[in-house]
Formats: structure tokens, C-alpha cells, sequence
């Protein structure tokens, strides 16, 4: 193939990565305290609202959001459309910090942190949440096998060793590859049905027997806009070419995908009668118009005109509008659409809880510029001018 | 392309239908809810709002002094729900009863957890720390515990309380239905056994379901005619007799269907024998060698 993965090898300290800096610190400082202090000391959680933000973003989100790692897998290695294959590399990345950085999120959400290994001796297979656990252990460390190659590529030619694993390991990928399509379809759709045992708790409009459907569908559906938007991030960042040839026909699976999901999420409003709660005009059901129309219609639509297709600045801002929605989707489903009986206050997140997250989303994107300057991720050329 | 692409959605919806159609073989799902555990039947027409049972409570799990002490009528100013301090308290509600000079009547609502016959909690515990045992307790093993508070967010009557501000070995918190006491023989729950005016009657759930149906049907007129807790959410070891409306006495309208029942049903018939991701497994692995096969620029990859 033409493509070639290489280290950028660039300035590794500009201005935005001392912004990365401060987050990191102000979060590493939130998550010392809540180790002191407890969980009650940095969050607003309660008894009633027992899951918060970091379970909504850093954890179904982050999940959804890492999905590209196993949709584009599942496109250039499992489907065989290798002109794909520049974009796994960055893609698998993202995917191994996204996952990186869910089990963080959790051993700073859970109360009992040494204890995190215990559900691999103490098995319930009614939970949900055991599967979920079971799957994304499995497929971190399926990830991080898929992720070797980037790193003996780099370093074989000073260790010997390296190169041998390398051969061996390139022989029996195809085991991993498609144990991590597998591994995340079965999460991705089971993350969904974590809510459904809270059926009074969960709004109408999201608490529905197909939400592990919908889970899945949606989390394909984000793969290839998230791959789309973090390309022409690093790319526009880093001053290279963007790609656009690669980009542009990936966007177009997007209509089929995202269509299917909007189909699905419609077709389940209307079976279900949930359209009654459209215009409540309550935080919930204005969530839900948000989540749906700017996060799903807008950039459906948008992804029908092939000339906003082929702009990268037209493709960026449909990748963004899905992540969007997905992200909002999670954020309802986990946080907004929560409603528990006997609550008298709403739940809002923490300056604490939020320190703790933005300061894990810096951490990732710090070692994902980190990955790309040092590894071979990326193959986009550099732009004339450039380097 | 573009027949490559159909191709991929063929197999998606193969293995989609494969899925479904294994759905319906699944075997249906059984309660696992004990036949005749111990319960608590609580008559609100009997209580005084004397919160014995909470002191009680407070005495047997060791818990912390209160913030108002337990003679003091105050407390019932505001709605209180049971934390990591008290694992059952009293509220006082007016629902509409009135004496013969037309005032309203206070009714006492002692809450706690409900011991559900199938309960949500347990099925969702990640580790399995929460069972339910024969003789009617939910009961918690702290030493499986890893606090993900996945009982809490799954409890229908909002009972589980945590302990937010142990920094490492924090515990989830809630009446242990005096698990000791009821496992020896004669022993009562602490709330049951001090309660002077006999609100709270203790036994086996079927013979409680007969005294709570023949009090309805004994005093004309003076119950609702529902034994709260019989089925809610598929049954429940404590319920309760009410003069007034349950809902207007803070009591949730519950579905009947026991929560479990959705999750675990689309839990095992998607996945008990691991049956669908070893197929998925399968064709994906078959495409992958089709696919690559025939593509001679694929050589980049295995």
C-alpha cells in the first residue's frame, strides 16, 4: 500500500499542550483529594443520584467515542477495503487511550479502588454490568496487543527481540482484530442495557427495551465522524495534509449508518408513544429535541450534499454534530433522563467532578500527541511548506 | 464498492436475524424469589410515630447518635430518607383523614428496604456482593463489594445509601433486615420486636398475606383494599395496610413486573453459552478470509 506510518518528530511544546499541562495538574490535584476525602469531598453525588458525570462521560462516553478503534478494524481488516488502512492506525489509538481512560475514570469513580480485580473472582452473570466489565477488560488488553506492532516498528531496528515478536505476533492478529469487533459489539450494545433495570427512574423517552440497539447502532455509527474529526484535528494541528481522499468516502457510509439509527430511534418514539413528551419543554425533553435534531437530522441531512462532504470544513462539521449527538445522547441516558421518585434536587456535577474529567480527556489527548511524534500513527504527508 | 458494501450490510442483517430467531428459543426466565422467606407486614393505621423502631435500629447496627434525638417531634418537619446513619426512619404524611372536628390526621410511614422477593439490586451487583437469602433478608457482603453503586442506581425504592465520605473503604448501607437475629429461631428484626403498638407484625409472607386480607376484610371501610408490597415490582418481604391512598403517603406506584425480568432475559438470551459472540466470531472471521483472499493489495496486512 502507498500509505507509510511515520513519527511527525516535531516541536513537542506549544502553547495548547501547557494548557493540556494545566488541566492535568488541576485534575491530578481533584483526584488526590478525593482520595483524602472521599467521594462526597469532590462530587455532588448522592444517595439518589448515585452515578454522575464520570460515569456519563468518562465512561459511556468515552466507550461510544473510542468506538472508531473497532469500526474501522472491522472496515479495512475484516471487510478489506484496505485504502482504508491510514486511518486505523490513528483510530486504534485513540481507541486504546479512550478505553485507557475509562478504566481511569472508574478507579477514581468507584468507592473501593484497590478492589477493582474482584469481579473477576466474584462473577454475577445476571449483571449487566459484570459483562460490560468482563468485555472492556478483555478488549483494553486487546487493544494495547494491536497497538504492539506501532511499537516494535519503531524500535526493532535497535532491539533485535522486537522484530521477532513483531513476525510472530503479525500471524495471529486476525485472532485479536476480530475478538475486538466482537468483544466491543457486545459491550457497546450492553452499555445500553445498563439503565433498564431503573425503569422508573429513566425518562420515557429514553427508557426503552431496544436502548442496547440503539447503543450499538449509534456507537458504529460515531466510529468513522470521531476518526473524521480527530484526522482533521491532528492534521490541521500538526500542519499536514488532510487526508480528504480518505475522509470523504468514509463519510459516506455515515448516511447509511446514522440513517439506521435515526430510523430506529424515530421508529421507537412512535411505537411506543413517546412523542407525547416532545414538547414538554422540560430540561428532558428539551435534551432530547437537541440531542436528535442538532445531533442527529442537521448532519444526516448535511451528509446528503456530496459538496459539504468533500470540504473539510463541511466534513468537520458533521463529525462534530454526531459526536454531538451520541455524546448528548449518553449524557441523557445517564445523567439528564435519570429521574429518581424521591429526588427534591436535581443532580449538576461538581467543579471537582469536572476538574477529574477534564483533566483525564487532557491527559489523553496529551499522550496521543505524544503517541504521534514519537510512534508511527500517522501517514499523512506533510503540506507543502510544512516541516 | 458499492457491492461490497451491500455485502456488509447482508451479513450484518444475517447475523441479526440469526440473533432474533435465537431470542425466541431462549428459555424464559424464571424468579428465583424464595417461596415462604420472612416478612414484615406494617400496619399504618397503627402507628404513632413514637420512632422506637428507628431508635432500635439505630442500636442494633451500632450506627451513630442522631442529629434529633429520637423523642423529638420536630424531626417530622421534613421528609427524611434513610442514609448511611439510619437505616430506617418514620415520616409523617397527611393524606386526608380528618377526626370529628375536621382536622387532618397524621399517618406515620416507617420506610426501609422492602427485601424485594426478586430484587433489582441483586440481579445488577457486579460481584454478586448482594443476595437474596431464603429467609427473606437482601443481604450485603461487604468483602465482594467493589462500590460501583450499581444497586443504588438500580433500586425502585431508592433505599441503598453510601458512605461518600470514606475515602477508601466505604460501605453501601441499608437495613439488613436484622439477618443475624431472623436467622436464629424466634428472632425478630430489632424495629418489629420494640414496636409497642404492634404496627409491625413479623412472620412467614404467606401467613402475613392472609392476617393483612383478613383485617381488610374484618374491618369494613377502614383499609384500602390493597396490600402494598404483595406485588409490586414482583413481590416484596415488607408491606404494608393503609387507611389512605399509598400515593398519597409518599409511596411510589411500582409496575408489577419485577425489574430483573427484562435485563436478564435479554442478558441470557443473547449470550448464555456465549452463543452469539462465538457466531459473530465466526462469520467475521470467515469474511475476514474471504475478503482478503481475493484482494491482491492486501498483502499489507494478515
Amino acid at each position: 500500500m502507498s500509505h507509510n506510518p511515520y513519527p511527525l518528530q516535531k516541536k513537542f511544546f506549544t502553547p495548547g499542550v501547557y494548557v493540556m499541562l494545566v488541566f492535568m495538574l488541576a485534575g491530578g490535584v481533584t483526584i488526590l483529594a478525593r482520595f483524602i476525602g472521599g467521594i462526597g469531598y469532590v462530587s455532588n453525588l448522592t444517595n439518589l443520584y448515585p452515578w454522575g458525570l464520570w460515569i456519563g462521560i468518562d465512561v459511556a462516553s468515552g466507550v461510544a467515542l473510542a468506538a472508531g478503534g473497532f469500526t474501522t478494524a472491522a472496515l479495512a481488516h475484516i471487510m478489506g477495503k484496505h485504502q482504508y488502512e491510514p486511518i486505523i492506525r490513528p483510530a486504534l489509538l485513540t481507541a486504546a487511550l479512550g478505553y485507557t481512560f475509562v478504566v481511569l475514570g472508574l478507579l477514581v469513580d468507584i468507592g473501593r479502588t484497590w478492589a477493582i480485580w474482584k469481579p473477576m473472582i466474584y462473577w454475577n452473570p445476571n449483571s449487566v454490568l459484570f459483562e460490560v466489565a468482563m468485555c472492556v477488560m478483555i478488549y483494553l488488553n486487546v487493544l494495547y496487543i494491536e497497538f504492539i506492532p506501532i511499537v516494535t516498528q519503531q524500535f526493532k531496528s535497535r532491539f533485535r527481540l522486537l522484530g521477532v515478536l513483531e513476525e510472530h505476533l503479525d500471524k495471529i492478529m486476525w485472532i485479536f482484530i476480530v475478538a475486538g469487533v466482537v468483544l466491543s459489539c457486545m459491550h457497546q450494545s450492553s452499555l445500553g442495557s445498563l439503565m433498564l433495570i431503573a425503569p422508573t427512574k429513566v425518562h420515557p423517552l429514553w427508557y426503552t427495551p431496544i436502548l442496547p440497539l440503539l447503543f450499538l447502532v449509534s456507537a458504529i455509527a460515531v466510529g468513522y465522524p470521531m476518526v473524521i474529526f480527530e484526522t482533521t484535528l491532528i492534521t490541521s494541528s500538526m500542519n499536514l495534509d488532510a487526508e480528504m481522499d480518505t475522509l470523504t468516502p468514509l463519510s459516506k457510509i455515515s448516511i447509511y449508518l446514522l440513517g439506521l439509527y435515526m430510523i430506529l430511534k424515530i421508529g421507537d418514539m412512535i411505537v411506543r408513544g413517546t412523542y407525547i413528551y416532545l414538547f414538554d419543554f422540560t430540561a428532558q425533553s428539551n435534551a432530547f429535541l437537541c440531542e436528535m435534531g442538532l445531533g442527529g437530522v442537521v448532519p444526516w441531512i448535511m451528509l446528503c450534499f456530496e459538496k459539504i462532504r468533500q470540504s473539510r470544513k463541511g466534513l468537520f462539521i458533521i463529525s462534530c454534530l454526531i459526536i454531538f449527538g451520541v455524546l448528548i445522547n449518553r449524557i441523557n441516558v445517564f445523567i439528564v433522563g435519570f429521574k429518581p421518585f424521591y429526588s427534591t434536587t436535581s443532580y449538576f456535577p461538581a467543579i471537582g467532578e469536572i476538574l477529574v474529567t477534564s483533566g483525564l480527556i487532557a491527559t489523553l489527548m496529551f499522550i496521543y500527541r505524544l503517541a504521534v511524534t514519537w510512534l508511527p500513527v500517522l501517514s499523512a504527508k506533510a503540506k507543502k511548506g510544512g516541516v | 464498492m458499492t457491492l461490497s458494501r451491500r455485502n456488509f450490510f447482508g451479513i450484518m442483517a444475517g447475523t441479526g436475524s440469526m440473533i432474533l430467531g435465537r431470542t425466541k428459543k431462549a428459555t424464559a426466565w424464571e424468579s428465583k424469589a424464595p417461596d415462604n422467606p420472612y416478612a414484615c407486614l406494617v400496619d399504618l393505621t397503627r402507628c404513632v410515630g413514637c420512632r422506637k423502631c428507628e431508635e432500635a435500629c439505630n442500636q442494633a447496627n451500632h450506627l451513630p447518635p442522631p442529629d434529633i434525638s429520637f423523642d423529638d417531634k420536630r424531626v417530622f418537619d421534613t421528609k427524611r430518607r434513610p442514609d448511611d446513619s439510619r437505616y430506617t426512619v418514620v415520616n409523617r404524611y397527611y393524606g386526608g383523614k380528618k377526626n370529628e372536628q375536621d382536622e387532618l390526621l397524621p399517618t406515620f410511614v416507617k420506610i426501609q428496604c422492602m427485601h424485594c422477593q426478586d430484587p433489582s439490586c441483586v440481579s445488577a451487583c457486579i460481584v454478586g456482593a448482594l443476595t437474596k437469602k431464603d429467609n427473606g433478608a437482601v443481604h450485603y457482603d461487604v468483602s465482594k463489594c467493589i462500590g460501583c453503586r450499581y444497586c443504588m442506581v438500580a433500586c425502585p425504592f431508592e433505599i441503598p445509601a453510601y458512605e461518600y465520605h470514606n475515602p477508601m473503604t466505604p460501605q453501601v448501607r441499608k437495613c439488613t433486615f436484622c439477618f443475624e437475629k431472623i436467622s436464629k429461631t424466634g428472632g425478630r428484626p430489632a424495629c418489629a420486636s420494640v414496636c409497642p403498638m404492634e404496627a409491625i407484625t413479623f412472620g412467614p409472607r404467606k401467613k402475613l398475606l392472609d392476617i393483612a386480607n383478613k383485617r381488610i376484610h374484618e374491618n369494613p371501610g377502614k383499609y384500602v383494599h390493597t396490600i402494598y408490597g404483595e406485588k409490586e415490582m414482583g413481590g416484596t418481604s415488607w408491606m404494608y395496610l393503609s387507611a389512605e391512598p399509598f400515593e398519597s403517603l409518599g409511596f411510589q406506584k411500582l409496575p408489577l413486573a419485577p425489574p430483573p425480568k427484562l435485563t436478564e432475559t435479554i442478558q441470557h438470551s443473547l449470550f448464555s453459552f456465549l452463543w452469539s459472540p462465538i457466531l459473530l466470531y465466526s462469520v467475521l472471521s470467515g469474511v475476514m478470509c474471504l475478503k482478503n483472499k481475493d484482494d491482491k493489495g492486501g498483502s499489507h496486512e494478515s
